[in-house]
């Protein structure tokens, strides 16, 4: 089995009820990147990261994590080398951010053992790498929503996993907020090498982060690869049904994602309308 | 700011993360039970000092006082503290699986199958001149036995590809409304006698409790607390979400189903001894919310308290307030439970 793959899967067909989503899917993620699931809503992005997560059983096919079946390997396994953070998750009212993201250690509890030294140390490296260190007593549900996400975030990384999947992280979020959950996720990615698989809507920011992306059409890959190899017009276009142009971000060098449509023009040329 | 202790023990193979604040509401709790406890047990027909009290539980005391509280009081006491402890927690576990702060256990339908097979019993039990066919110690049995069949049915008409919290209240709800009206089609059908010897039961009372019952009880709840607590952790991450509870490892539907299991068994003691004791399992765990905080570790314990402090209490008003005449304590449970369950509602809405 190749060792860059952290996750693959094998002829994977996921489906609700009788309808299918993802057909005989073989997918690679490869180790130690971050890679972006792209495609229109609908087309399977998020049930492909759950079917990964093991949140949803395949109908047919395998994941892989480094080469082993996950469905053969036990949950508590799986949870110690791959953390998982849903959409929109909700906490209890009252909990702290302290008490939530201890919970990222439940792979690692038994009854009795529940507060190890390890346990302390892989919670305050979470907590100092989200920020959250002085915010750490205050309930989940006070904060913002930038900072509710980080204290998220915080609990997947005291799982202490190679890999982490994001189900859109920054759904709801601003922008401000968008590009500082982003940040950290590449920050991690840069400093410790975790694997990042994430579901992104934002397709300049999925550019702008991610090494890989994995576009997603009509229940398998239409394409994947370097964002600045396979973003295209024709991909967007195909994809999500949309014209548009494929610039160069001025700041970064990642391919910008113009559309078309109506809009106010304010360019004395010509306008950008490729009908008019 | 909070306040945490490590409790680290022979080489970690034992550690926690302690809540100080939560730890001495805890405590704090203990006392005031231990009060009311004490209280309760001089307060009646016949007034004993609370020193007399203590003398009397140590052996000492007058032989009336030993007569009085041994006999009569003692009894009733620990039964109202006990189902106030197994509703409470119960209704703590409820809440944390099904992820909200109204569920409780007569939601599920839990109590409400309770009273139906008590109804029934006391329906098919008994003969013209309305005296019972069979020992009333069966009585406790067909309580338990009814809130046993129906938590096993909400459960299993919940399942699809596991149960989920969402379905597993609507079919909580559709058979609870069942229980209900098959309760008063019962009461109907019945003589007006058993109408009103099964509406006192329904409305839920520890009179005539006895050291048999409490023989029964006191083991029975606390075994099935020290699970519960044991739990804790596995209520904690279930209250977030299935997902996320899956994702760190937890295996969903087996916690879920022994939590069900643990907590049915815990209403169907206390019903079984005390009828049909409403809204604790409600108010406790909130309270102790409040107090405690959301962690399962000091929620469980803290609720348990909470809920034993309210029926003693609620006990001792219905057996002072109106001597002799005796007032079941779920009627006072429910006159504190339905003006906070309304002011929940408010609160949720408004919030």
């Amino acid at each position: 089995m190749n060792t860059n793959q952290a996750i693959s899967t094998k002829q994977l067909t996921l489906s609700y009820g009788d309808t299918t989503i993802i057909n005989e899917l073989d997918l690679e993620i490869p180790k130690g990147e971050i890679t972006v699931f792209i495609g229109g809503n609908g087309c399977g992005k998020s049930t492909l990261l759950r079917s990964i997560a093991r949140l949803l059983k395949p109908k047919s096919g395998a994941v892989l994590l480094d080469g082993e079946a996950i469905a053969k390997l036990s949950t508590k396994d799986v949870a110690r080398k791959m953390a998982i953070l849903p959409q929109s998750p909700s906490a209890p009212e009252g909990l702290t951010v302290l008490q939530l993201v201890k919970q990222g250690r439940y792979p690692y509890q038994t009854w009795l053992k529940q507060w190890t030294s390890e346990d302390e140390e892989k919670v305050n490296n979470a907590l100092e790498a989200t920020g959250l260190m002085k915010l750490k007593d205050r309930a989940v549900d006070s904060l913002s929503g930038g900072q509710r996400q980080r204290a998220w975030i915080a609990m997947t990384l005291a799982q202490d996993t190679d890999t982490i999947l994001l189900d859109e992280p920054t759904t709801y979020l601003d922008m401000t907020h968008q590009i500082e959950i982003l940040d950290l996720l590449f920050e991690l990615n840069e400093k410790e090498q975790r694997t990042i698989v994430m579901v992104l809507h934002d397709l300049n920011l999925a550019c702008r982060y991610a090494h890989n992306v994995v576009a997603i059409k009509d229940q398998k890959i239409y394409a994947q690869g370097k964002p600045e190899v396979v973003i295209n017009c024709s991909l967007v276009k195909n994809v999500f049904e949309m014209e548009c142009e494929v610039t160069v971000d001025p700041l970064f060098g990642t391919p910008l994602c113009i559309p078309y449509g109506k809009g106010r023009c304010i360019l004395k040329q010509e306008r950008l309308s490729r009908n008019g | 700011m909070r306040k945490y202790q490590n409790f680290r023990v022979f080489k970690e193979k034992v550690s926690f993360l302690v809540d100080r604040k939560a730890l001495t509401v805890v405590i704090l709790l203990l006392l005031v039970m231990a009060g009311v406890f004490i209280f309760s047990t001089g307060t009646g027909e016949m007034r004993i000092s609370p020193i007399n009290v203590v003398k009397v539980f140590f052996g000492g005391g007058s032989d009336m006082e030993q007569l009085v509280v041994q006999s009569f009081r003692l009894p009733r006491i620990i039964v109202s503290l006990m189902v106030g402890i197994g509703l409470a927690v119960a209704g703590g576990i409820l809440q944390g699986i099904i992820r909200n702060p109204l569920a409780s256990p007569d939601i599920l339908g839990i109590t409400g199958g309770a009273s139906v097979a008590v109804v029934g019993f006391l329906a098919i039990f008994s003969d013209e001149s309305n005296a019972l066919t069979v020992s009333i110690q069966w009585l406790p049995v067909a309580a338990f036995a009814g809130a046993t069949i129906i938590a096993f049915l909400v459960y299993f008409l919940s399942w699809k590809d596991g149960v989920s919290p969402i379905r597993l209240v609507l079919i909580g709800i559709g058979i609870y409304s069942l229980m209900k009206a098959l309760t008063t089609l019962m009461m109907l059908l019945g003589p007006i006698y058993q109408a009103s010897q099964a509406n006192i039961w329904i409305t839920g009372t520890v009179y005539g409790s006895n050291w048999s019952n409490v023989a029964i009880l006191v083991p029975w709840i606390l075994v099935l607390c020290v699970v519960a607590f044991i739990l804790a952790r596995n209520i904690n991450i279930q209250e977030l979400g299935d997902d996320i509870a899956t994702g760190v490892g937890s295996n969903v539907q087996r916690y879920r189903f022994l939590l069900l299991m643990v907590s049915t068994a815990l209403i169907g003691g206390s019903v079984a001894f005390a009828g049909g004791i409403g809204f604790v399992g409600l108010m406790a765990p909130h309270m102790a919310r409040r107090l405690v905080g959301s962690s399962f570790g000091a929620l469980l314990p803290a609720s348990a308290l909470i809920g034993g402090i309210l029926v003693m209490i609620a006990d001792l008003i219905g057996r002072t307030l109106f001597s002799p005449l005796e007032i079941p304590a779920g009627v006072f449970t429910a006159s504190i439970g339905a003006p906070y369950f309304i002011y929940l509602l408010f609160k949720t809405r408004n919030g």
